[in-house]
């Protein structure tokens, strides 16, 4: 076990996920190009990269939504073949989504139990009479799900349909439906996109609470640079589909292909 | 006695409305699992009846066909089959069809528009009429699983004993309430309180959404349409047995449109009691203003009243509220 310390204190362990030589093509067009990183247990692993650079189709790819033409996908050491989403999720990968995909018509509570699905083994007819085995797993699930609710601080909008909430509340909510899986890996696509400075900070704070708390690893996407630095433990950067930089973000801040392909270089 | 009368009316009504209910809750079910508007739902209720009458006289499926293409001349296997079993294998036969409807179609359509989907229920709803016609006959059928029919002359002799009149009220309309009441109670334990009725919510809702809480469309599809021919079949045994099985009872699905207006498409209480409303109200009408203007008013009235709903409860009765973000 090679278990390391960050500068504030949390573990990172073993390689989770080991991601070699992906690639993805739409048509012709290479939209990741030969892509080779891991995710350690315990890490926030940050995928960034200018728009366009690939980021969301790499997020896509670990959640089973497309399948790479080339490359291996290793899941806790075990080559993981070619899998449909829901199947992914079964595994413990639960994702958000850039443009919120949350249940519209269900309340937020019903949304979050959603996310418990998979964890409910009693027989149909006892769910459907509410006795027994049924009534028991409800009951627990039921209990999990008012511990991510307080923790995310939405107890007051417990009841309210998803849809008729503000947009940084829905954020927050999906992030509870993702959590309440109880998830191997959290995978969470630009969770700040969109939001205001306010709502940024919270879900920033939620970010690192969530990590720190259940030890959740946690691979997210960002184009905030500002944001990633503060929150990740190491970094991978994209541009047009090819991995330009890999580390620490400190490392990733002064690796000169970085630099250029944010800032652009000047040519002589 | 005038009230009496009403009364039996009101009565005759509800039953009538029953029926409706029954089939207007397979297109609930479809449109809770997957926003759709199922227009098979009322060729799935021919289909399912067909082959129950198909199967009960021990008829050769696709006889004309293998008649017309191998010549082979037999039109039945020369045995009978009792009408529970038979409504047993024909509930197979539906579970069939769904797996055959989701291979075939919906598969293909993961994540396009609604309207894209009802486009391909309008070609399923043809190619299953013309299915239906290939392996049974076209030919009008009798359909008869035993249930009772004609007046009851329990309910006669009790209200003429109690009231002095003497209700008149078919016995295959208080089965089919009954078998109705049965249904809902069991579709409604099943969507609310089980995690597979959840999970058709969430599919309903979004795609990408229950697909990442690790939910198979392809499952609850299976299921859903499963569901919705058991509905269907059971829908297609009332109407069989009162009318006959024919083509024309795949167009009692246009008697559902009102009752869906009227109880909402997503709720399945909604169907029941937007079918006795219209049942009810349909008498009522053609009894106190049918006269007035002339009869025939149980043709329109439905639709009339559909369009007043739509006016001021466009999500109808008990429909989710439908809730706009500007």
């Amino acid at each position: 076990m090679t278990e390391e310390l960050t500068p504030d204190g949390r573990r990172i362990g073993d390689v989770l996920m080991d991601l070699k030589n992906i690639t993805l093509r739409f048509g012709g067009v290479t939209a990741i190009k030969d892509i080779s990183f891991n995710i350690r247990e315990g890490e926030i692993r940050a995928i960034i990269g200018p728009n366009g650079a690939g980021k969301s189709s790499m997020l896509n790819v670990i959640s089973g939504f497309y399948v790479p033409q080339e490359g291996e996908i290793r899941f806790r050491g075990e080559r993981r073949g070619p899998m449909r989403p829901y199947e992914v999720a079964r595994l413990g990968i639960a994702r958000t989504f850039q443009n919120i995909a949350l249940f519209d018509g269900m309340s937020v509570l019903d949304n979050i139990m959603t996310g418990r699905l998979n964890m409910m083994k009693a027989p149909i007819w006892s769910q459907a009479l509410w006795w027994g085995r049924a009534e028991r797993e409800e009951v627990e699930n039921r209990e999990q799900v008012e511990k991510i609710i307080d923790f995310l601080e939405i107890q007051n909008i417990r009841k309210t349909p998803v849809g008729r909430l503000p947009y940084g509340l829905k954020k927050r909510v999906e992030l509870a439906r993702a959590l309440a899986a109880e998830p191997k890996i959290l995978l969470l696509d630009e969770p700040m996109a969109g939001m205001n400075v306010e709502e940024k900070e919270d879900m920033c704070r939620f970010i690192l609470d969530v990590n720190d708390e259940f030890g959740t690893t946690i691979a997210l996407i960002e184009h905030d640079m500002g944001v990633v630095m503060d929150l990740s433990d190491r970094v991978v950067v994209m541009d047009y589909g090819r991995k330009i930089g890999d580390g620490t973000p400190d490392e990733v801040r002064n690796n000169p292909e970085v630099i250029s392909a944010y800032l652009g270089v000047a040519h002589e | 006695m005038e009230f009496l009368y009403a009364s039996e009316i009101l009565l005759n009504g509800l039953m009538a409305g029953v029926m409706y209910s029954l089939v207007a809750l397979g297109f609930v079910l479809i449109y809770k699992a997957s926003g759709v508007f199922n227009y098979a739902q009322g060729v799935l209720a021919l289909f399912a009846a067909m082959t129950l009458v198909g199967i009960m006289e021990g008829r050769v499926p696709f006889a004309h066909l293998l008649g017309a293409v191998f010549g082979i001349h037999v039109s039945s296997f020369g045995w009978t089959v009792p009408g529970a079993v038979a409504i047993l294998l024909t509930a197979l036969v539906m579970v069939g069809v769904a797996i055959a409807i989701e291979k075939l179609v919906l598969k293909h359509l993961v994540g396009q528009e609604p309207i894209i989907l009802f486009m391909a229920t309008i070609g399923l709803a043809w190619f299953l009429e013309g299915l239906g016609d290939v392996m049974w006959g076209a030919d009008v059928k009798v359909l008869d699983v035993g249930l009772p029919q004609g007046i009851s002359e329990t309910v006669e002799t009790l209200t003429n004993d109690w009231l002095g009149y003497g209700f008149f009220i078919d016995r295959l309309d208080i089965w089919a309430a009954m078998i109705a009441a049965v249904l809902v109670a069991a579709l409604v334990g099943f969507s609310q309180y089980t995690k597979q009725g959840r999970a058709m919510r969430a599919v309903a809702d979004d795609h990408q959404a229950a697909l990442s809480v690790g939910i198979s469309l392809q499952f609850i599809w299976i299921m859903v349409w499963s569901i919705a021919g058991f509905v269907a079949l059971v829908a297609g045994i009332m109407w069989g047995t009162k009318s006959g099985v024919q083509f024309s009872l795949s167009l009692i699905a246009l008697k559902a449109l009102p009752v869906l207006m009227l109880g909402g498409f997503t709720s399945i209480p909604g169907a029941i009691v937007g079918g006795l409303i219209i049942g009810m109200g349909e008498k009522l009408f053609e009894y106190f203003i049918g006269p007035m203007v002339g009869g025939a008013t149980e043709n329109w009235f439905a639709y009339v009243l559909a369009l007043i709903f739509l006016v001021f409860r466009p999500q109808g009765l008990f429909g989710e509220r439908i809730i706009e973000r500007v």
